[in-house]
């Protein structure tokens, strides 16, 4: 049952999506690359690409889109749905406990720990996505100038604090003018 | 009488969470920027016009809403939603919430997905796959700012980067992810034992775009 998949890969990543939508970027790769199959290692980075330009929140963006590819619209509503569906659930049942204790010693400290693997997975994912583009391979005209795109990229985000989106579509049009 | 009042508290229970709805739907697009995009317009919106909730509501609202799985966005918008009317309120005001965005990346995948295959889309996003990397390396930066704090918590990020770049096809990454909750107690209990002190509380606003 693809829906019943659909719905249960993203509701279980949506229990365990700390610090934002990047970190759980390894997550549905593991899931939805390599578990299922629905997609492959380019295709993701688009989806992400796409997800990066629209409004809401990343990771519920990716899984909608990825819902829309696999089982069209109905698709779409049961990934959003069990991305969802975990905050709705922590909300309304630790989420009120949660205030009192938000303060307790014992959740900062796993936080402390949390923290550090959420960095990691973001790094590992970033380290990823920087091979499977050929960003780090033989020197050849292609590798620079994605090395050039991504410097400019992460200068823009970095020293000129631009918006993502505005950096997507510029580099967009880089593309187009470079590689067209 | 009693039914009359019962009816006349159905319908402005049922005005306050279509308003709910609404509010939330209205502020839906502007968490493009993040979900800290919205704390002004929530306050403008929830706190300002309707009057809803308090300032210091919302901040300890986004507290929580930063701390616990899930999108920010999202998870403000239903403890907003929860607290206002309860849990038909939290439905109310994460359908708000999530409507828009929902309509617009359906309409987006959609056309990305008709176009694909064009040489001119094909030239755009092979540069655009490059600048993701670079999001999600500004992504690394942002949150390992306030992850880095010590020896021990950079030989954890540098660990579970090994552990996932060799071990990737037998380690879950949500194994990894309960087992940084763990090692964080365990490692404030050694270092309890050994009289030294962690660096606990964080200012955790780092989380913008990535929501």
């Amino acid at each position: 049952m693809l829906l019943l998949d659909l719905f249960f890969t993203f509701f279980v990543i949506g229990f365990v999506s700390f610090g934002g939508g990047y970190a759980m970027i390894p997550l549905i790769q593991e899931e939805a690359v390599h578990r299922h199959g629905w997609l492959d290692a380019q295709q993701f980075t688009d989806i992400i690409a796409v997800a990066g330009m629209s409004p809401g929140p990343i990771a519920t963006n990716i899984a909608i889109f990825i819902g829309v590819q696999e089982a069209g619209f109905l698709g779409a509503v049961v990934a959003a749905a069990g991305m969802v569906l975990p905050s709705l659930l922590i909300i309304l049942g630790v989420g009120m406990v949660f205030f009192r204790i938000y303060q307790n010693k014992w959740l900062q400290s796993s936080f402390y720990g949390l923290r550090s693997i959420i960095t990691g997975l973001i790094i590992y994912a970033a380290i990823i996505f920087a091979v499977n583009n050929g960003l780090v391979s033989s020197l050849s005209w292609f590798t620079v100038s994605q090395l050039l795109i991504f410097i400019g990229s992460l200068a823009a985000l970095l020293i000129f604090r631009k918006h993502p989106v505005y950096i997507i579509i510029v580099s967009g049009l880089v593309g187009i003018a470079v590689y067209g | 009488m009693l039914c009359c009042r019962g009816d006349y508290e159905m319908k402005k229970n049922g005005e306050l969470l279509w308003s709910i709805f609404i509010t939330f739907l209205k502020i839906g697009p502007v968490t493009f920027g993040g979900g800290y995009a919205m704390i002004p317009v929530i306050e403008r919106e929830v706190v300002e016009r309707r009057k809803w909730l308090q300032t210091q509501d919302i901040a300890d609202i986004f507290a929580v809403a930063e701390s616990v799985p899930g999108a920010i966005a999202i998870n403000s918008a239903t403890f907003i939603g929860y607290r206002i009317a309860g849990i038909r309120g939290a439905l109310a005001a994460m359908f708000g919430i999530l409507l828009p965005t929902f309509c617009i990346i359906v309409l987006m995948s959609i056309f990305f997905l008709q176009l694909k295959g064009h040489p001119k889309m094909e030239a755009a996003f092979v540069a655009i796959r490059a600048t993701i990397v670079a999001l999600i390396a500004y992504a690394a930066i942002k949150i390992g700012k306030t992850a880095a704090v010590d020896i021990t918590s950079v030989g954890l990020i540098a660990l579970t980067v090994i552990l996932m770049y060799f071990g990737h096809s037998f380690i879950h990454p949500v194994l990894l992810i309960f087992g940084g909750a763990i090692a964080g107690i365990v490692i404030v209990l050694i270092r309890q034992k050994l009289g030294c002190k962690t660096h606990l509380k964080q200012k955790e606003q780092v989380f913008d775009y990535m929501i």
